[in-house]
């Protein structure tokens, strides 16, 4: 068997610096595709015909087409089109963080629409204007029960990310897959690679169930 | 005060409430009853506009508040609801379910929500429970809860819907003694109810609803003894 991972020592500070630029993209790709998809979630469910059918149009779209696509028009489109010479850095985040709303937003939705209907007649009876009724009764109880899809979908973030190496960003997949072209060796770099993948989803996964173990209030 | 003047609520083709025209004075308490279905609901839904009536007028202390220009929230602040099934906020404790719309809608500093909100625990008799969590609550106790939630608003007006029909038969006396309490405070309630004993002993009139129509309305003790439509007659003869 030809296995040399002491091959790769040397390269292991210059691998490991890429889950910083992983997680710096991804953790912002995910408020982004949070804040967006809640908002989104809310068109959705009014009744303001305009929204909702530019909201749904919005999902249609960035769910119906691959992410990579997404991925490359932004990065190839925008300066082509508006000679803004956008940074990888940047593109990656739109892309993660617009695609993921779509996703987002669909989770947000049934779970809003999950909470008893009886919570929003409540708070109407109290007077209570829409913004606080939403922030502090109508979504706290949604997330609660969406939390494991929500899980789900950072989870796949976090593994799709590895896709912004074709942009020439510098994550944990590109700085691996250099590192192969170096070595004339790719095995060992991208086992090391998943390793790294695997134990973030891991430590993801964990904070998960702990947010979730904190949030069961009522049963 | 309460005026509905040719109140009719349609749900598509269905008319629920037909052409009802009444008064509730301020201090009043007022019964409503009538067979399932029968539109109870709908009613008492429309005088805080949790539904939008179809035709007619109700005025609050002779504010009309079926204008469109209406502010509801506004209206919604002076009328508390306590509702079938609780509704309490689950993600909330106690004391946080009953100051959070004062806070919110009132903009009443915490401090002194707080104070209002620990006064009317002790009132509905739950001091010890202003930590629990709704889930940790029996039925009776939920209902008190939302009660005191309600009336922490200070509101003139309060309206019951079925506040005991989803407890078991044992809690039932708890709520009616803080319902009826709260009457004896002069508090102006609309209750749609099947408590008969309730509607008898505390009501100062009794409102019977018959598919969409006010049939008949008038002292209890006279509704009980002398029904005067047939209507009135089968219903009471059914659950008496
Ligand atoms: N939101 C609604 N949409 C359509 N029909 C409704 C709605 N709410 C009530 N109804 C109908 O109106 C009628 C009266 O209902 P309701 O006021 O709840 O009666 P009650 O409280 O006397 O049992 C029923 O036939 C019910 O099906
Ligand atoms: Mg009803």
């Amino acid at each position: 068997m030809n296995l040399d991972f002491s091959q790769i020592v040397p390269y292991i500070p210059f691998i490991l610096e890429g889950i910083w630029a992983t997680l710096k993209f991804v953790s912002v790709s995910i408020v982004v595709g949070f804040v967006l998809g809640t908002l989104l979630a809310l068109c959705k469910i009014t009744k303001i015909p305009g929204l909702k059918a530019l909201a749904d149009a919005y999902t249609s779209i960035f769910r119906g087409t691959p992410l990579i696509l997404q991925l490359m028009l932004i990065y190839f489109a925008i300066p082509q089109l508006t000679g803004y010479d956008i940074s990888p850095f940047l593109s990656a985040i739109m892309a993660f963080g617009l695609n993921s709303a779509a996703y987002v937003s669909e989770i947000i939705r049934a779970g809003i629409l999950a909470v008893d209907r009886g919570q929003t007649e409540a708070a109407e009876a109290l007077g209570i204007p829409y913004k606080p009724m939403m922030i502090n009764i109508i979504l706290p109880q949604a997330l609660k029960n969406i939390l494991p899809a929500l899980m789900n979908e950072f989870i796949t973030l976090t593994k799709e990310s590895a896709l912004v190496s074709t942009i020439g960003y510098l994550d944990l997949m590109r700085r691996a897959q250099i590192v192969g072209a170096d070595l004339y060796r790719n095995f060992e770099p991208l086992l090391f690679a998943g390793l790294i993948y695997w134990i973030m989803v891991f430590i993801l996964t964990k904070l998960g169930s702990l947010v979730e173990r904190r949030m069961r209030y009522s049963d | 005060m309460i005026k509905v003047k040719e109140l009719s609520k349609q749900f598509g083709e269905n008319l629920v409430l037909n052409n009802i025209s009444t008064t509730i004075n301020q201090g009043e308490v007022v019964a409503v009853i009538g067979p399932s279905g029968s539109g109870k609901s709908t009613f008492l839904r429309c005088l805080n506009l949790l539904e939008e009536p179809t035709a007619g007028d109700i005025f609050i202390h002779d504010q009309e508040i079926t204008l469109p220009k209406t502010n509801k929230l506004e209206v919604r602040k002076n009328i508390g609801m306590v509702f079938q099934h609780f509704h309490l906020f689950p993600h909330m404790t106690v004391l946080d379910n009953i100051t959070y719309a004062p806070q919110k809608v009132k903009q009443i500093p915490k401090s002194e929500a707080v104070e209002i909100g620990k006064d009317l625990l002790s009132k509905v008799g739950l001091t010890e429970k202003e930590d629990a969590y709704p889930n940790q609550l029996s039925g009776g106790q939920k209902q008190r809860v939302a009660i005191a939630r309600a009336l922490a608003m200070d509101p003139g007006i309060m309206l019951f819907d079925e506040p005991t029909s989803a407890l078991d038969p044992e809690m039932v006396k708890e709520v009616l003694d803080v319902m009826k309490d709260l009457a004896q405070t002069g508090m102006t309630m609309v209750v749609v109810t099947h408590e008969m004993n309730f509607a008898k002993e505390v009501a100062d009139r009794i409102m019977f609803l018959d598919e969409g129509k006010l049939m008949e309305e008038g002292d209890p003790a006279t509704f009980f003894q002398q029904p005067k439509t047939t209507r009135a007659q089968d219903f009471l003869g059914k659950i008496l």
